[in-house]
């Protein structure tokens, strides 16, 4: 079987949909190592800075990657999505609330980041601002993946997405129970 | 209640002339001292008419606090520290300075202040204007507990009259602050005007380079105003003719406990212990302790203290701090550790929430000493309260925790014989007494 | 220049991610929160120390290179 990678053609559309779901996978599994550390979650094997340390080599690996998807998406002349479509929401005609909905979670994601990155400059309460608008982001992306995705036709994908939500709601769970007797120690 | 009263320093025998009283003697009895009579009483404030930025104006700024360096007033509010250097740091500060009064007395035990600003709030207003001037500062703010809207209204009055008598240069705003103990710290109060929670923050910068509005702020405590009022018309040798050289003018004090006359007085400082005791009556019945410097002082045995002077150097030679002036005698029939159980209670309660260490410790250190007070400690009370104290002291932001450690750790050395009493036996017939030691809220506040 | 720890008690809630990386110079008190030694960090800590100023959630941890 022969797949052309060539800028025509379907070949790409895999990368820039494999790319997607791995993003949408790695943002998941930052999200849930974010919530286990701000609930100080610990143990012998996972202390608090390995917890941090995986969030935010996690979180760099799903920028990697967006990287991809965003990238393959507008060299492929198989549509008309350019660049600016990838950072402004809803120029594109194409499926434009969803695609939309994309640009505003990748946006989200690089804010994030680069306010991270200069944390010690920028200062606790400006980042902290920042890092909870980034919560947004993860629906905003399953949410685009699902309206602009062509495979949620298929079952697998349709049961990865799923479970991404499951454990996102697993770990909220966690946090919100966790925080119940611990109210007076909690400001 | 309070009671106004002199004192001749019996130390110089060829002196008795009346020299105090000094910020109580324009008091007329019960009554707020009006503008006129306050001005009667002492003469006009001595401000010059140019008290712009000019540069007339501000060498003659420099020399009034000169004349403050000279006299060696240092702060009525308990630390102690020289005015004259603060005031010379904050006209020395970059562009227009803030003075902040801080007339919002935490202290339960402590009344001078309060006695200040309802009998003699045109003293208050005279230092603070005066302070204005010499820091160059263009806001002026007065502090106090908003828990008494009628004092809050007698000073709104009272600055009224004297914005439009057209004596201050600067008008004088009165600031409301929460009743809660911490609120009237330095910088709870800073941060009050500054438009944020009326709670400490952490420093640098500290306040008299960066205050209210990012300005340098000068706070001063409103008695140490009162005195500045007065220099300022007399000079700085007639403030060093009462008092020691090292510790020189005189100062409000409150006393109360098993006293016969519980009250504010004015004392030269350098007067001992005891003889400011007699002047209030002396012991109503044989004393144990004497608590000075309030609930962040210290403990003294009652033979300790009697001949100690009170000035802060005195007190620090023998492990204890002056304070903001406070005396309180314990009697033998009472507990001295019961007492300090139920004042760290109250210490407990009353933190800012914000530092973990003191959020946690002084509930711990409460818990521990009303143990040994009430349930005899089992054996390791002691062990126990000696074991919180470094984990408590200095890592707060502010100085909370440490007042609340300085008193623990002078009680168990002031009661260390009860202290082994109460480990080994179990709680003493003491702890049944009427509590002395004022707590807010409680039933028996005076 | 010696370097010098020390942590903001308001800022700090006790998170205690800098005794996990630092553990040969903070210990954690009772209730979790770091006791930071005024002695200066020694040499061979100094990254480690740095490291765990960055990664406090707070930013409550701060160093201070002080001129001897």
């Amino acid at each position: 079987m022969s797949m052309s990678m060539s800028l025509n053609g379907p070949g790409l559309w895999y990368v820039t949909r494999a790319a997607g779901l791995i993003t949408l996978v790695l943002l998941t599994l930052s999200l849930v190592l974010g919530i286990l550390n701000a609930s100080r979650f610990t143990s012998y094997r996972l202390p608090r800075f390995l917890v941090q340390g995986l969030h935010r080599n996690v979180s760099l690996l799903a920028l990697v990657f967006l990287a991809l998807h965003v990238g393959t998406t507008v060299i492929d002349s198989y549509t008309s999505i350019g660049i600016q479509d990838a950072v402004v929401p809803f120029l594109s005609p194409y499926k434009r609330w969803w695609l939309g909905l994309g640009a505003i979670a990748s946006d989200t994601m690089i804010a994030v980041a680069i306010s991270s990155l200069a944390r010690q400059v920028i200062g606790h309460r400006l980042w902290r601002a920042i890092h909870w608008a980034g919560y947004l982001c993860w629906p905003v992306a399953i949410a685009h993946g699902l309206g602009t995705g062509t495979d949620h036709g298929r079952t697998w994908v349709l049961a990865l997405t799923f479970s991404c939500i499951g454990a996102v709601v697993l770990s909220a769970i966690y946090r919100a129970v966790q925080l119940i007797p611990a109210r007076g120690l909690v400001r | 209640m309070t009671v106004v009263a002199t004192t001749t320093w019996r130390g110089a025998p060829d002196r008795r002339i009346r020299r105090l009283p000094r910020l109580l003697a324009g008091l007329t009895d019960g009554r707020t001292t009006g503008l006129n009579v306050h001005e009667r009483s002492y003469g006009p404030v001595p401000l010059p008419a140019d008290t712009g930025r000019g540069r007339a104006a501000r060498a003659k700024a420099s020399r009034l606090i000169d004349v403050v360096e000279r006299s060696g007033l240092t702060g009525r509010g308990g630390a102690g520290f020289p005015t004259g250097r603060k005031l010379r740091s904050v006209a020395a500060g970059p562009g227009p300075a803030v003075v902040v009064a801080n007339g919002a007395e935490g202290e339960p035990a402590s009344r001078k202040d309060r006695l200040l600003l309802s009998r003699a709030p045109h003293l208050v207003m005279d230092g603070i204007s005066l302070a204005a001037f010499a820091v160059g500062a263009t806001q002026a703010y007065l502090a106090v507990h908003d828990d008494d809207p009628r004092l809050m209204a007698s000073l709104e009055a009272a600055a009224q009259s004297r914005t439009v008598a057209g004596i201050d240069q600067v008008p004088i705003q009165i600031v409301g602050i929460e009743g809660r103990y911490v609120a009237s710290e330095q910088t709870a109060i800073v941060q009050h005007i500054n438009g944020g929670p009326g709670l400490p923050t952490f420093t640098p910068p500290r306040t008299h380079e960066r205050g209210v509005a990012n300005r340098p702020t000068a706070l001063n405590n409103v008695e140490t105003l009162a005195h500045l009022a007065l220099i300022a018309r007399y000079g700085d040798n007639w403030f060093r003719e009462v008092g020691l050289p090292s510790a020189p003018g005189s100062t409000l004090v409150t006393v109360s406990g098993a006293v016969g006359r519980p009250g504010v007085y004015e004392i030269e400082l350098g007067t001992p212990i005891g003889e400011v005791l007699m002047l209030a009556g002396g012991p109503v019945e044989r004393p144990q302790a004497v608590l000075v410097g309030g609930y962040f002082g210290t403990w003294l045995e009652a033979e300790t203290a009697w001949p100690v002077p009170m000035s802060h150097a005195a007190l620090r030679s023998v492990g204890g701090a002056m304070g903001a002036g406070i005396l309180i005698v314990l009697p033998e029939s009472s507990c001295g550790l019961a007492e300090t159980a139920r004042v760290i209670r109250y210490l407990a309660d009353e933190t800012a929430g914000q530092c973990g260490p003191c959020m946690f410790g002084l509930p711990a250190l409460a818990d521990a000493l009303a143990d040994l007070a009430y349930h005899g400690g089992r054996g390791d009370a002691a062990a126990r309260i000696a074991g919180l104290i470094p984990l408590i002291e200095g890592r707060g932001a502010c100085r909370h925790p440490d007042g609340a450690t300085q008193l623990a750790v002078s009680a168990l050395s002031a009661f260390r014989h009860d202290a082994r009493w109460h480990d080994e036996h179990g709680p003493c017939f003491g702890i049944r007494h009427e509590p002395l030691l004022p707590i807010p809220g409680d039933v028996e506040y005076w | 220049m010696s370097q010098h720890l020390r942590v903001n008690p308001i800022m700090c809630t006790g998170h205690g991610m800098c005794a996990e990386l630092l553990p040969e110079f903070i210990r954690l008190d009772p209730w979790g929160y770091p006791i930071i030694p005024a002695e200066p960090v020694p040499d061979e800590l100094r990254g480690l120390a740095r490291r765990a100023a960055a990664a406090c959630p707070t930013l409550a941890l701060l160093i201070d290179q002080r001129r001897d």
